[in-house]
C-alpha cells in the first residue's frame, strides 16, 4: 500500500520539495559550556544528586567545625537514630508527592496508632501482638479514608488531609484522655511495643532497631516504586493522570494504594516511635508533618508530582539529622537549627526550579 | 468497500451531558483493512464518537459492536483489551517516563524468574528490547536511547512513539485523534506514512483530522459527522474537499445514496 508514493499528488503538491530536502542531520557549532551550564546539565541528568551533595558538604563541613566529636560512630548512630521516625513518615510522605498530592495527616495518624497500640495492650489487655496489628491496619485504614476523600469524593488531598489531621488528633486525643502511658508501664505490659528502641551494639555505634527499621521501608519502597508495574503507575499518575487514565492505568485504584500504602508505612512508624520515645505520648511529634515534607523537598521530589527518586527524602531526612547534630555540637541555640532548615527548604526547591528549567 | 461485515460499528449511539447532546443517535461503521476519515466541524461530536469507541465515556444509549458482538467498555483499558488501541490527540505519554515505559504503560511485561512470581518484578531488558523493535518496525530508530525521557524528544518523535504504542498493541482497530494536528510539514509526512504502514499491516484506522489534503490522501472512506451524528460516507475519489467541507457545515445536502450507507 503505497499509495504516498504512486498515485499523482492532488493540489497538496507542495510536499514534492520534502524528497529534495536536506537528510542530514542538524549541525550546530557547538558553544562551550561553562562550567555553572554543565553541572546545571549534570544534576538534571541526576536530580538525587543534589541532595547527596549538600549531605557529603554538610558532613565536611560539620566534621571540619566539630571534629572528632561529629565523626564518632556513636555520635553517626545518634544521627540515624533521631531521625529514623521522620524519616519513616517521609517515605510515606513521598509515595504521596510522587503522585502530586500532600498528606498533611502523616503525623497525627501515628500518633493516633502508637496510642491505639498503647492503650490495646494496656488499658484493655489485648495481647501486644493484636494490639500492634489493630494499630497497622488502623493505620492503613486512616490512609484509605484519606485516599476515599481524594478519589471518590474528588477534594483536593491539601484540604482532605489537613481535615484528616484535625481529626486524626482529636480522636487521639480521647482514646488517649490526654495521658501518656509510662515507659516503665509498657516494661512490665507489652515490651514488644519498645522493640524499636533496643539497638546492637557496632564499634562504638548504637544503631537501633528504628533505624534499621527505617532504612528497610526505604529499600521496600525503592523497590516498589522502581522494579514493579504499580511503581511505574504511580509516576504516571502523578506526571500526567489524564494522560494515565487514557493510557490504561486504573488511576483511582493507584492512588487508593498509594494513601492506604502511605497510612500504613505511618502506622509502622508509630510502633517504632514508642520505641523512640519509650512511652506513648499524645502530645508528641506534633511537627512531623510539615518535618516529613521537608525531608522530602530537600531530597528533590518534586511537589508536582512524578519527579525524584525515593532515595532523596531518606537523604534528605539525615540532611536535617546532621544539621541539627552539627550545629549544637558547635554549640549553636537550637532556634538557628530551625532557622538552617528553614532556608536549606528553601534553597532546595530554587535548585530543583533552577535544574528543571532545562527539560522546559 | 462495502463487501464484508464492518469490524466495528455503532448503532444509534446517544451520550448527554448534563442538557448538552453530544451524540445523537449516531451510526458508525469500520471495514476490515481500510482507513476510515472521520471529519466534522468543531463541537460536531467527534471527539465524543472517538472516545466511546475507545472507552474512555460510557454511552447512555445504543450499541457497539466489535467483529458483529456487543460489547460494552467501561475503561480504556478494556477496549485495549478487546484489541482497539487509540492515539489521543494529548498523546497520553507521561513526560518524565522514559520511551519504553511509556509504550509498555498498563502492560508491563513480568519477569519469568522468583523475582517476578513472588515479587512482581518487571522485565526492563525485554520492554526495553520489544520497544526498540517495534520503533524500528515503523523506521522511528532516529531516536537513540529508548530510556530517554519522552519529554526530550520533538513533537513529531513523541507522537511517532504513540503511533508505535498503538500499532504494536492493537490486533483490531487503531483509532488517531488529529494525529498530525501539532506537526510541522516533514514529520507531519512522517505520520501519514506510518499510517499507511499500519493499514499496510492490515490494521483498519478510524483517522480523525481537520487537515482536508491529508485526509484526501490518506482515507478509503470519509465519514461525515455533524450535529451529534452521521451524515453520509462519501468517498474521496467521487468528491472535492470543497464538497466535504460543505457537507460538515451544512453548505450543502449530502447526495441520497452516502447518507444511505
Amino acid at each position: 500500500m503505497s499509495d504516498a508514493t504512486s498515485t499523482p499528488r492532488r493540489s497538496d503538491d507542495y510536499e514534492q520539495s520534502l524528497d529534495e530536502s536536506e537528510a542530514s542531520v542538524a549541525a550546530f557549532e557547538s558553544h562551550d559550556l561553562n562550567w555553572l551550564d554543565r553541572v546545571q546539565h549534570f544534576l538534571h541528568r541526576n536530580p538525587t544528586m543534589v541532595p547527596v551533595i549538600v549531605l557529603v558538604a554538610s558532613i565536611a563541613v560539620f566534621g571540619f567545625l566539630a571534629g572528632t566529636r561529629f565523626f564518632s560512630p556513636f555520635n553517626l548512630s545518634l544521627i540515624l537514630q533521631q531521625v529514623s521516625i521522620i524519616g519513616v513518615l517521609a517515605a510515606a510522605q513521598s509515595l504521596v508527592i510522587l503522585t502530586a498530592g500532600i498528606d498533611l495527616s502523616v503525623g497525627a495518624n501515628m500518633v493516633l496508632m502508637s496510642v491505639i497500640m498503647g492503650q490495646l495492650s494496656v488499658t484493655v489487655g489485648l495481647p501486644t501482638p493484636i494490639a500492634i496489628a489493630v494499630g497497622l491496619i488502623g493505620g492503613m485504614a486512616a490512609g484509605g479514608l484519606n485516599g476515599f476523600l481524594v478519589t471518590r469524593v474528588k477534594l483536593p488531598p491539601f484540604i482532605v488531609t489537613l481535615g484528616t489531621w484535625n481529626i486524626f488528633f482529636a480522636l487521639n486525643l480521647w482514646l488517649s484522655g490526654a495521658q501518656s502511658i509510662r515507659s516503665q508501664t509498657l516494661d512490665e505490659q507489652a515490651p514488644l511495643l519498645k522493640l524499636f528502641g533496643r539497638s546492637v551494639a557496632f564499634g562504638g555505634a548504637q544503631i537501633t532497631y528504628g533505624s534499621i527499621l527505617m532504612v528497610l521501608v526505604f529499600a521496600v519502597l525503592w523497590y516498589m516504586l522502581n522494579r514493579t508495574a504499580w511503581g511505574r503507575h504511580v509516576y504516571a499518575v502523578g506526571d500526567d493522570k489524564e494522560a494515565a487514565e487514557l493510557s490504561g492505568i486504573r488511576t483511582n485504584h493507584t492512588l487508593m494504594s498509594v494513601y492506604m500504602l502511605a497510612g500504613l508505612v505511618c502506622a509502622i512508624g508509630a510502633w517504632a516511635s514508642i520505641g523512640r520515645v519509650g512511652s506513648v505520648s499524645p502530645q508528641s511529634f506534633q511537627e512531623a508533618n510539615l518535618q516529613s515534607i521537608t525531608a522530602v523537598v530537600i531530597g528533590g521530589i518534586s511537589l508536582f508530582g512524578g519527579r525524584g527518586s525515593i532515595v532523596g527524602p531518606l537523604i534528605g531526612a539525615l540532611i536535617v539529622g546532621v544539621f541539627n547534630s552539627g550545629l549544637r555540637l558547635v554549640g549553636v541555640d537550637v532556634l538557628w537549627q530551625v532557622f538552617a532548615i528553614g532556608w536549606l527548604t528553601i534553597l532546595a526547591v530554587a535548585i530543583d526550579q533552577w535544574i528543571r528549567k532545562l527539560s522546559s | 468497500m462495502t463487501q464484508s461485515e464492518p469490524i466495528l460499528s455503532a448503532r444509534n449511539v446517544v451520550k448527554r451531558y448534563g442538557r448538552v447532546t453530544a451524540l445523537d443517535h449516531a451510526d458508525f461503521d469500520l471495514y476490515p483493512g481500510e482507513i476510515l476519515a472521520v471529519i466534522g466541524d468543531n463541537g460536531a461530536g467527534k471527539s465524543s464518537l472517538i472516545k466511546a469507541l475507545s472507552g474512555a465515556i460510557q454511552i447512555d444509549e445504543g450499541e457497539i459492536r466489535l467483529e458483529g458482538n456487543p460489547v460494552r467498555f467501561n475503561s480504556p483499558m478494556a477496549a485495549r483489551g478487546a484489541g482497539i488501541e487509540t492515539v489521543y490527540q494529548t498523546l497520553a505519554l507521561s513526560p518524565a517516563l522514559s520511551i519504553a515505559d511509556n509504550m509498555f504503560m498498563g502492560r508491563e511485561i513480568r519477569r519469568q524468574d522468583l523475582l517476578g512470581r513472588w515479587f512482581k518484578a518487571i522485565d526492563r531488558a525485554a520492554m526495553e528490547r520489544i520497544a526498540r523493535e517495534k520503533l524500528s518496525e515503523l523506521g522511528l530508530m532516529t531516536i537513540q536511547n529508548i530510556t530517554q525521557a519522552v519529554e526530550t524528544l520533538s513533537g513529531g518523535q513523541r507522537q511517532g512513539v504513540a503511533v508505535a504504542r498503538a500499532a504494536a498493541f492493537g490486533s483490531k482497530v487503531v483509532i488517531m485523534d488529529e494525529p498530525t494536528a501539532a506537526l510541522g510539514v516533514k514529520e507531519s509526512r512522517r505520520v501519514l506514512e506510518l499510517i499507511q504502514d499500519v493499514r499496510a499491516r492490515g490494521l483498519p484506522i478510524v483517522l480523525i483530522s481537520h487537515n482536508m489534503p491529508h485526509v484526501f490522501e490518506v482515507a478509503d472512506r470519509i465519514h461525515v459527522h455533524r450535529l451529534g451524528r452521521r451524515l453520509c460516507v462519501i468517498d474521496p475519489k467521487d468528491h472535492s474537499m470543497s464538497d466535504a467541507v460543505a457537507f460538515m457545515t451544512g453548505a450543502k445536502k449530502p447526495p441520497q445514496e452516502a447518507t444511505a450507507a
